[in-house]
């Protein structure tokens, strides 16, 4: 980064470590973290989305969408985070291969598992094996958002089911009282009065989506934890700046980052729930109401 | 209606395929001077070398790719890269799951290493990589295998005394005994293991392997080889 960098192995102390620490890798690592929020940009609202839907479905009259919902629920829920990443990803991945196979090439004669092999014609690879290593990655890690995206919303379903069920009764019968159809009441009435209660259930799961962006790694997306292991390793001389094992000092590193994350999103959810609980008539509502007097 | 539009748009996007074939090489970068990913975040090493001069010799375009040792041969039937130059060397036993190329490092010596000369390498724990001929030979040698995901995990169990010894490719550990500055000692008397290093195709890609063959042929017969494994591996290791 620096022209005072062209020669690591001359440099000592602080004009070392500068330049070791905005070395090409070190400055992948830091984008890592780039990554790691995009994560959770996107897979927050698409997890509450899948909630939504999930909870909407489970309280459905219809009867097989409500077993659609609950089995979603129960079957997400009830496997481990970390077998359902590796084999929900590399399913994804072979079911869309698949399918763009039969698609593509409809006269394709070869099987397409031939022992361990998992073989579709070259043009139904996704994405195509001559793309730039870029859309690669972006493939893997939609993979990876659309996995956490289900994981998450089976939990978001649950919290938002039990949300909408702990809206009073009487507010409910209110608006029908009111005149207003099924759909009005739902739109005007327990969405909006819901969120007070589904908030202690969600800002609990944002907290465990945050601790959990490390599986990441696991699917092969190149997240902090990844570049802290390869960081932190010992380093020969073959590397331009030697060092022994250091990954207690890197991981530490993740763990204050970490702290700092959930920190910060701790404080952003209490003022959350604090415009929330404004009016509601429940406890934490009732505490606002006479703290104001 | 809908499937012809489909069809289209995924035609469009894979478009350009036959133009021109990259191939994708897979490697582990973590496995110093093999291949490791440099201080730039770049593939590095006497196999990025290697590699990017049989390319080059075959016509292709090449891009690499890194992948953990353990996936490293179901990814590559499952088609995410489309050749694994990695250090691997040739076994009876991978032989039955992926083809290799004619050996582009010849048979060469494995070692143990601990923290003195003495270590208990026979009945003691030694470390060694999952899924390496090391790892199987520690295994049948009557000595507790202690497995880690990671090269570098191997040398930091001996370091921290969670292991007596690694059992390693003798190119990779030297580098950490020269440096080590008497920390770090070879055990016992090297083995040879394997049937040298070679590059590893899915068993159908038989017409990718033959154009690499020909590259690596080509290398050893006009003496480029020679120099660049010793450029990596230093004067003392075994030449073709």
């Amino acid at each position: 980064m620096f022209s005072s960098c062209a020669d690591p192995k001359s440099l000592e102390g602080i004009s070392w470590l500068l330049c070791y620490l905005t070395s090409g890798k070190h400055i992948d690592f830091y984008w890592s973290f780039l990554t790691v929020f995009v994560l959770l940009a996107v897979t927050a609202p698409a997890a509450l989305l899948f909630g939504f839907g999930g909870a909407m479905a489970a309280r459905s009259h219809v009867a097989p969408l409500r077993w659609l919902g609950k089995i979603y629920t129960a079957m997400v829920r009830g496997v481990p985070d970390i077998v359902f990443f590796l084999f929900f990803v590399i399913a994804l991945d072979q079911g869309i291969e698949w399918m763009t196979h039969k698609i593509v090439c409809p006269d394709w004669t070869e099987p397409i598992r031939q022992g361990l092999e998992f073989r579709v014609c070259p043009e139904a690879k996704v994405p195509p094996g001559d793309a730039p290593q870029f859309w690669h990655q972006l493939y893997g890690f939609a993979l990876a958002v659309f996995t956490f995206a289900i994981v998450f919303g089976a939990f978001a379903a649950n919290v938002l089911y039990g949300a909408m069920n702990a809206v009073p009764r009487a507010q409910l019968e209110t608006a029908e009282a009111y005149g207003m159809t099924h759909g009005q009441v739902f739109r005007r009435v327990l969405v909006p009065q819901m969120w007070t209660y589904a908030l202690p259930g969600l800002s609990n799961l944002w907290l465990i989506l945050v601790k959990a962006t490390p599986l990441l790694f696991l699917l092969g997306v190149k997240d902090i934890v990844y570049w802290a292991r390869e960081l932190g390793g010992s380093k020969t001389q073959a590397y331009a700046y030697p060092h022994p094992d250091w990954r207690l000092w890197y991981f530490l590193f993740l763990l204050v980052a970490y702290l700092c994350m959930t920190r910060v999103s701790e404080i952003v959810l209490a003022r959350i729930a604090k415009r929330l609980n404004h009016g509601q008539a429940t406890a934490a509502g009732e505490a606002m109401r006479r703290a104001a007097q | 209606m809908k499937k012809l539009l489909l069809a289209t748009a995924l035609l469009a996007l894979s478009g350009g395929i036959a133009a021109a074939q990259t191939v994708r090489l897979g490697t582990e970068g973590a496995y110093p001077p093999y291949n490791f990913i440099d201080d730039a975040g770049n593939v590095a090493g006497f196999e990025r070398e290697l590699g990017d001069e049989l390319c080059k010799r075959a016509g292709l375009t090449c891009e690499w790719v890194t992948n953990d040792w353990d996936s490293i041969i179901p990814n590559l039937q499952s088609g995410n890269y489309d050749v694994i130059i990695a250090g691997m060397s040739i076994t009876d036993e991978r032989e039955k799951v992926v083809d290799f190329s004619e050996n582009y490092i010849p048979p060469a010596d494995s070692a143990y290493m601990g923290l003195t000369a003495d270590a208990d390498i026979k009945g003691g724990v030694v470390s060694a990589q999952v899924g390496t001929i090391q790892a199987g030979y520690v295994a049948e040698s009557g000595a507790t295998l202690l497995e880690f995901a990671t090269p570098d995990e191997t040398v930091a169990a001996v370091r921290n005394g969670e292991a007596a010894a690694v059992f390693a490719d003798l190119d990779y550990l030297a580098p950490f005994v020269k440096e080590s500055n008497g920390e770090l000692t070879f055990v016992g008397e090297p083995v040879p293991l394997g049937g040298g290093v070679g590059m590893a195709f899915r068993d159908s890609d038989d017409e990718l392997r033959e154009k690499f063959n020909a590259a690596i042929k080509s290398m050893k017969e006009d003496g480029t080889l020679n120099p660049l494994i010793t450029k990596h591996f230093g004067p003392d290791t075994k030449l073709f």
